[in-house]
């Protein structure tokens, strides 16, 4: 964000607030925040211009634990009281702190709404599959067959993929990446900040308590560089602890080649490009379950709702005839009684 | 061609109630908005009120597309639109039908007999043709050949298509009234001036129709111009007349400049409170921020984030949306934010009566939220005072750092009046609680001593960077707290600094006997219709009834005990089952309240009202 005002600088330390964070030892919410604490100095925002907004869930403590602007306030209406505050003053930079159950079930009509309206903010969905603050309930991203507090014999109700759910709603600027991954996440905030629109960023959450390991297959550090595939804008689509898998399209699907077979060289593998206003191939990535696509696969630059209404303010204002409210008040159809 | 029958009808009146109706596209409202317009500027008082079906386009000659506008209007003081129609206009049967009930024996019926055909009679369910049956014997009817005439009249004028002249018959009948009651065409030719500039064939037309009912009506002989209504005493001013969704919303970009801050509405469509958004989104040039959500929630929601980051935060609904507002307003109240939630109240409970008027979420309003949540309620009374009361809701709002729920109701949210316009600069102050200079200690829970409103530093502010939420808090750093002892103050607190309001709002005052043997009550906006009926009684000789009606009500003006004392008996009456009475008999146990209520969607009749209350004195 652009501030006129020269921009203090910071440390991580001065976005830590003195209430003791009561996550579960061991939660990736600890990896979040941090993440976030270390992101913001290097912003170039001040600190009384960030506010973080959250609803109800674990995730949604996260502002208690900053030391800047912030309000808890009700499930699922995080988007809706982040979108009033950035409408209020659009200096600020804004934060949504949500979990997959505030987001994507009771808060899910708010969530399609924010992504379709591309307001310049962020949000954070904290994704671990599960209920945790209500101790262990399927939530709209646990898995068919899972078995949890209120599915004792697995659940029957198919997840929504919410890449998938945010691409469909418009979603300008979309990101994922593990909870065990505090290096990359930081930059991913950083960019998100600096992305002029809505910014969603999907953080695979590891529940210590009740889902624990449900992203092992894929963010186990063992693992991850072959299951996953971290992209980057401009750079060609490679992964793979030896480098040398990548994702080529082959009719109308991503397959998986290996570099040096088959007579595939690096110049056939998919160069990114998240800036792409066509999503059709931000759509195949955020669906590939294997390698699972993370990073920011979509950051396509539009005109935000604040530059649509501050545009048509300042028509109104320059061609209207009413400066104060008398001005309307004492126009048109008035009489006088003697 | 005309027929009359048993003239009955008084011949001089201070005070006329005409009704214009036909089908919905018949252009009633507009017939009825200038002869509202034209007889405000004569000087004379006024009430309005439309009715629409709720169909946007109901086939054409039903009984359900019948569309209507009432206007009362007098050299007395007006305080309802009138039950008793003195003058009906019917454009075609349906119309007739539906509204014929509003008129008692011996008024004046004028009726389009051209759209008297077979198939208008089906479509109006008669069985046979009311003007010829001997069914309105009683009525003085005057029947006009009114889309004939329309035609003749304009037979010269170029450029206009078929559908254009049939619909300008609507002008036709306002000519015919303007003669009847005396009124000048001047307003309206102005008005069609302005409105078809630069279609000239238009401005012609219209003028030529109404000029062709206005000599037509002259020249009958039988129309007695003997409706002279003076102009009324009304206090010297500027005047407008408004409607009360206008006003409100008025109101709001009133106290917005005052305050000094920026409007923020978050609103969600709803019939009856829609026209408020309406209204607000088109003053972008005062800099309103108006943001149509995708629900009740997130219209709520919006406007708590807007007061947060420190602007004069606004969300209006109606009935099922106050409900699933009820959460976030429990959430303003607990995080101590000022918010604005106007509730134009329709026909509960459910999606009810949507586009009728009651007063059935008052209880709601006072209640409708989970744990100890109390907030301030209030009510405006007419169509004009919405304005002073959305005021008044957005300057308690600020002052005491809470939500405070406005109810108006659709009578008076579509009802209008003449308002004599108030300056910016006449209305009062507006203080907020914003800080920005730190104290040592400080804390965003720190309180006025006189108020208890806690201050408001907003995002922005160097150094006050702080976190509120739902949960309970800490009496004094704000931080989260789950002691008991602190919550049970807390709880206290809240609800003592809505009690305090009392010491900013006026007191409660009466009307006519300042003591005696009744005391009628109401609140919200049946104002109108009791006083006009205890005025009535009053007049008639009965000089020991008095009337106090409620704006606040919680908390309630501080000599509200002291009013009620001095009565032998009271009736509170309202337009539901009886809920302020219950919150009256709750504060006050030492009284009896008989009561008096409706739940028809419908505003209370003048005859039900004096009858009940004759009944106690």
């Amino acid at each position: 964000m652009e501030t006129t005002t020269a921009v203090k600088k910071y440390t991580f330390k001065d976005f830590t607030s003195d209430q003791e964070v009561r996550w579960c030892p061991g939660c990736d919410d600890y990896v979040v925040l941090r993440s976030m604490q270390k992101a913001l100095p290097e912003m170039g925002v001040n600190k009384e211009d960030v506010v973080f907004i959250s609803g109800i869930g674990c995730s949604s403590r996260f502002p208690y634990y900053m030391s800047t602007y912030g309000m808890h306030t009700i499930h699922g209406r995080a988007p809706g009281i982040a979108s009033g505050v950035k409408l209020a003053n659009p200096n600020l930079s804004v934060w949504v702190m949500t979990g997959d159950g505030d987001s994507m079930a009771i808060g899910g009509n708010h969530f399609i709404h924010l992504l379709r309206r591309n307001i310049d903010l962020n949000m954070v969905v904290f994704n671990n599959e599960i209920y945790g603050l209500t101790k262990g309930q399927f939530s709209p991203t646990s898995l068919i067959g899972q078995k949890t507090k209120s599915s004792p014999y697995g659940n029957t109700q198919p997840p929504f993929s919410p890449g998938e759910l945010a691409l469909g709603a418009n979603a300008r600027f979309f990101a994922r990446i593990g909870g065990n991954n505090p290096k990359d996440m930081t930059q991913i905030f950083i960019d998100a900040h600096k992305f002029k629109g809505t910014s969603l960023i999907e953080v695979l959450q590891n529940c210590v308590i009740f889902n624990d390991g449900c992203f092992d297959e894929v963010t186990d550090k063992e693992v991850k560089e072959d299951r996953q595939i971290f992209l980057e804008h401009g750079k060609p689509m490679i992964f793979g602890k030896n480098k040398d898998k990548g994702l080529v399209l082959n009719k109308l699907k991503l397959e998986v080649v290996t570099i040096g077979e088959n007579g595939i060289t690096q110049e056939d593998i998919l160069v990114h490009n998240a800036k792409e206003e066509d999503k059709t191939l931000h759509q195949m990535l955020v669906r590939l379950e294997y390698p699972l696509a993370t990073g920011i696969i979509r950051s396509f630059s539009d005109v935000t709702l604040e530059e649509r209404e501050d545009a048509l303010t300042a028509q109104v204002k320059a061609n209207s005839k009413f400066k104060k409210t008398d001005d309307l008040f004492f126009s048109g159809e008035t009489y006088e009684v003697k | 061609m005309i027929t009359t029958k048993t003239i009955l009808q008084p011949e001089v009146l201070e005070a006329v109630v005409v009704r214009f109706v036909g089908d919905s596209g018949d252009g009633m409202q507009l017939t009825g908005t200038q002869f509202t317009d034209t007889s405000a500027m004569f000087g004379n008082d006024i009430a309005t009120f439309p009715n629409y079906p709720s169909e946007i386009r109901a086939p054409q000659g039903s009984l359900y597309g019948v569309s209507g506008f009432q206007v009362h209007i007098g050299s007395v003081e007006i305080s309802t639109p009138g039950d008793n129609v003195d003058l009906l206009v019917a454009m075609n049967p349906a119309a007739l039908k539906t509204n014929l009930y509003a008129v008692k024996p011996g008024h004046t019926i004028i009726v389009d007999t051209d759209s008297f055909t077979k198939k208008n009679l089906d479509k109006a369910e008669y069985k046979t043709n009311p003007l010829e049956d001997g069914s309105l014997e009683n009525y003085r009817v005057i029947q006009v050949d009114m889309t004939t005439m329309t035609k003749e009249a304009l037979k010269d004028v170029e450029g206009l298509d078929n559908k254009s002249i049939t619909r300008s018959k609507n002008m036709f009948s306002l000519g015919m009234v303007y003669w009847m009651y005396n009124r000048s065409k001047e307003h309206s030719v102005d008005f069609f001036n302005k409105k078809f500039k630069g279609q000239q064939h238009l401005i012609e037309a219209n003028t030529k129709v109404l000029n062709a009912g206005y000599y037509f009506a002259e020249t009958l002989e039988l129309i007695p111009n003997a409706y002279s209504i003076s102009p009324a005493k009304m206090v010297p001013g500027t005047y407008r007349i408004i409607g009360g969704n206008t006003a409100t919303a008025w109101g709001l970009l009133a106290a917005a400049e005052k305050s000094g801050l920026e409007l923020f509405l978050g609103s969600y469509p709803i019939t009856p409170a829609t026209d408020i958004l309406h209204e607000l989104v088109k003053h972008k040039h005062f800099g309103v921020k108006a943001f149509q959500a995708e629900d009740e929630i997130a219209g709520v929601t919006s406007a708590i984030g807007a007061a947060f980051a420190g602007d004069l935060a606004i969300t209006t609904t109606s009935g099922p949306g106050l409900a699933l507002k009820g959460e976030a307003i429990g959430l303003a109240m607990m995080v101590e934010l000022p918010l604005v939630v106007i509730n134009v109240q329709r026909g509960g409970p459910s999606t009810g009566l949507p586009t009728k008027t009651e007063q059935s979420d008052l209880l709601q309003a006072m209640y409708g939220r989970n744990g100890e949540s109390p907030v301030i309620v209030i009510a405006a009374s007419t169509p004009a005072n919405c304005f002073n009361f959305a005021y008044e809701a957005a300057r308690l709002a600020l002052e005491h750092m809470t939500p405070v729920i406005l109810l108006t109701d659709g009578y008076i949210a579509n009802g209008s009046a003449p308002w004599k316009i108030r300056s910016v600069a006449d209305m009062p102050e507006i203080k907020n609680h914003k800080v920005t200079e730190i104290k040592e200690n400080w804390s965003p829970y720190d309180r006025d001593e006189k108020t208890l409103a806690r201050n408001w530093p907003v995002p922005g502010t160097p150094g006050m960077e702080h976190r509120i939420g739902g949960l309970e808090k800490d009496f004094v750093t704000g931080n989260i707290s789950y002691e008991p002892i602190n919550h049970e103050k807390m709880t206290h607190i809240r609800a003592e600094k809505v009690r305090l309001v009392e010491n900013n709002i006026p007191e409660l005052k009466t009307e006519f006997a300042e003591s005696g043997d009744l005391l009628v009550i109401g609140w919200g906006g049946t104002y109108g219709s009791l006083h006009s009926a205890v005025k009535q009684i009053s007049d008639e000789g009965y000089k020991n009834i008095g009337f106090a009606h409620f704006n606040y009500i919680n908390p309630m003006p501080k000599n509200t005990e002291e009013i009620l004392s001095k009565y032998k008996k009271i009736i509170v009456c309202e337009l539901n089952a009886g809920q302020f009475v219950s919150i009256l008999k709750t504060r006050f146990p030492k009284f009896e309240f008989s009561q008096h209520n409706k739940i028809q969607g419908l505003p209370f009749s003048n005859d039900e009202l004096v009858q009940q209350f004759k009944l106690l004195v």
